[in-house]
């Protein structure tokens, strides 16, 4: 009985090599370009897009060609009074936006640049009675959330701001039935809320809480034929999953359950040999933040090209190392 | 992440002029709406010569000018300078009208028209009619359905979600916004009556609907729950069916799975023997995986060299033929049996010190 698996297939001529040095020259020239009207129209993420710039950049060790002065500066002039931080200028605080910058600063080793008190006390304020958080002041409520809380506070070293427990407690409780989590109780599993659960964790030591065994299944079971990751069953592959699904497999210490080969091959396939950059899946546009995940998905897979990146955070392992930060993972 | 959030988005294209159903009482710029020929920019408007734009602070970006649209530019040079004196007044009102029409993932035009809904004591059914519109264009983003789920707060109204969010599913039965939308509707105001009808009729339309499925899961565990054994087995004949005619299908079998691993799998009469009688016509490796799963679970109560090499027979089955690109999963799980089970096994602990405290 022939059964349509939904998954792309991957032609011949597709990219197989990692043109690094492509990928690069793409990142560098973000933004820079006359007719970019996608950069224009993504200003309500400005923050997450450098992000995720300066970090693939860092993997592929060329951090230098960015500009430190100018992202710092940016960065503070984000900072609202009640401590949280923006996507950009004259935008509203966030808690997505917040963490990414605090991953910026440590980049550059100067967090200091803000006002690091107003930080903690701006995610301090967004916990809720039952351990879950609010993006913001509107509430919007989303284990994305508690991630981003838990890591901007970890890079801090912070954590003890907040009521650990019942964060815990609260991630614990969006746990379903196969293992894995979504985005509030009862939300359907997801790999991208599944990261960010792991993730969080991770960050508070509580992987034992985990069912290892049955959410390393259903993470394995992202793998189609074309050797590409999905975020949940029936659905096509995305790059963006090599990264989401492989680093929660490497949280919880079964990365080697997924065909690494396969996988590889997929990714590579969404290069871009002649703008740069990765795409969601092959022949599709291309856009930083796409290449940031193909590229830390590769990392993870011991792509020797690249700086190893540390599953938790997305940052490289060097960085962490520096910090003294070393979230805890499943052997 | 924010890159959840992007990678949710549709396109972010630029927008035709687009007909909504919104009284614009007494504003002007109603005719240069609807008029694409006569369109003014805001710049050229003589009621907007008061405000001065305030372009874009692009931050890290080098003096090299951007072509985006002009109209682009335009609006937002005045939602900003909207902003920055902190204007609550119609017009202010409704120009995040097109703020949003021209990028409705800003979160901040968002926040802006939310403090101006409650500022204007604007008629909160009208912004209903004005978020079920938005969604509908855009339903794979995170602001517009947050919007709606403060507008229906605001009313305390949800009478019109549950017919809403299933026309955005009929347009796409896996919209994770929508399934989130749905879930808080039903809890908040007790809307479960006609729920497992719902998901019935999804997965009539496709039995593959993994949302769908965890739906049931959430249904049936705030209601009757699945203690009750009639509950139980009507599930699992519910499954049955339902893998007799997609037998390709991973959600079934994950429900099916989920909804017994607390009792154990190999514990349901009759069971075992059905799987065994599919796996002659109805093949797939989630059965397989299921059918392992049972005899660890039998091994569990009744170790058996018998039944411990069924179980290894199955996982070489799918590692080497049936499941090969995740060889290394169940070549890991066969020498876990072999470890917990097999001859040079520990003594088995008595099986209630192994359980975690819930």
């Amino acid at each position: 009985m022939g059964t349509q698996i939904k998954d792309v297939v991957i032609k011949d001529d597709a990219p197989n090599a990692l043109i690094l040095d492509k990928h690069a020259d793409y990142i560098a020239a973000y933004g820079s370009k006359k007719d970019d009207y996608e950069y224009t129209v993504s200003e309500y993420l400005r923050m997450s897009g450098i992000y995720w710039g300066l970090t693939v950049m860092d993997l592929m060790s060329q951090l230098p060609r960015m500009n430190c002065e100018e992202i710092t500066e940016f960065i503070k002039s984000c900072q609202h009074e009640c401590g949280g931080i923006s996507a950009s200028i004259g935008h509203d605080p966030h808690l997505l936006y917040t963490l990414s910058a605090v991953q910026i600063l440590s980049l550059y080793d100067n967090v200091q640049a803000l006002d690091v008190d107003k930080v903690v006390e701006y995610i301090k304020a967004l916990q809720q009675e039952d351990g879950s958080f609010a993006g913001d002041k509107w509430g919007e409520i989303d284990t994305r959330f508690s991630f981003c809380a838990v890591a901007t506070l970890a890079l801090l070293g912070r954590l003890d701001a907040i009521d650990v427990d019942k964060a815990v407690e609260f991630v614990l409780s969006c746990m379903n039935f196969d293992g894995g989590f979504g985005c509030r109780p009862g939300s359907e599993s997801h790999a991208g809320q599944i990261y960010c659960c792991t993730g969080f964790l991770s960050l508070t030591s509580q992987l034992h809480r985990l069912n290892a065994d049955l959410l390393g299944w259903w993470l394995c079971e992202r793998q189609l034929p074309s050797g590409g990751l999905n975020g949940r069953p029936e659905k096509l592959p995305d790059v963006c999953y090599s990264w989401w699904v492989l680093a929660s497999l490497k949280i919880i210490g079964r990365i080697h359950w997924i065909d690494k080969a396969k996988l590889r091959a997929f990714i590579l396939a969404c290069q871009d040999e002649e703008t740069g950059g990765f795409a969601d899946r092959p022949g599709d546009m291309v856009d930083p933040f796409h290449t940031l995940f193909g590229v830390a998905g590769l990392s993870l897979l011991g792509e020797e090209q690249v700086k190893p990146v540390n599953p938790v955070l997305c940052m490289p392992e060097d960085v962490l190392r520096r910090i003294g930060l070393e979230p805890e993972l499943l052997s | 992440m924010s890159g959840l959030e992007a990678s949710s988005n549709e396109a972010l294209e630029l927008k035709e002029e687009k007909d909504f159903d919104v009284e614009l009482e007494g504003n002007s710029d109603f005719d240069y709406r609807h008029d694409p020929f006569e369109y003014l920019f805001y710049r050229d408007r003589k009621e907007w010569s008061d405000l001065a734009p305030v372009p874009q602070d692009d931050g890290p970006n080098p003096v090299v000018k951007i072509a985006y649209s002009e109209k682009f530019t335009d609006v937002f040079d005045y939602f900003r300078a909207l902003l920055k004196n902190d204007e609550k007044s119609e017009r202010a009102f409704t120009l995040t009208a097109e703020a949003i029409e021209l990028n409705a993932a800003n979160y901040t035009v968002w926040h802006y028209r939310r403090v101006l809904l409650q500022a204007l004591e604007k008629d909160l059914r009208q912004e209903m009619r004005y978020i079920t519109a938005i969604i509908e264009e855009q339903p794979k983003n995170y602001q517009v359905w947050h919007h709606r789920r403060m507008v229906v707060e605001w009313l305390s109204d949800p009478s019109e979600e549950l017919e809403f969010i299933a026309d955005i599913l009929s347009q796409d039965a896996k919209n994770y916004h929508a399934w989130q939308h749905r879930q808080w509707v039903i809890q908040e105001y007790k809307l479960w009556d006609s729920e497992l009808e719902f998901v019935e009729r999804l997965l009539e339309e496709d039995v593959r609907n993994n949302s769908a499925w965890n739906q049931r899961h959430f249904v049936i565990s705030h209601t009757t729950g699945y203690s009750d054994p009639a509950i139980l087995d009507r599930e699992v004949q519910y499954c049955l069916c339902q893998i007799r005619k997609a037998p390709h299908n991973e959600s079934v079998w994950n429900y099916l799975k989920g909804i017994l691993q607390d009792r154990g799998l190999s514990s349901h009469p009759g069971l075992l023997e059905r799987v065994l009688e599919l796996k002659e016509t109805q093949c797939s490796p989630y059965l397989l995986a299921f059918l392992v799963d049972s005899y660890e679970d039998s091994l569990e109560s009744n170790n058996t060299r018998a039944t411990l090499n069924q179980a290894q027979e199955v996982c070489a089955l799918l590692a080497q033929v049936k499941d090969t690109i995740r060889r290394e999963y169940w070549l890991f799980l066969g020498r876990s049996l072999e470890s917990k089970y097999g001859p040079t096994a520990a003594p088995q602990a008595d099986a209630a010190d192994q359980q975690e405290p819930s």
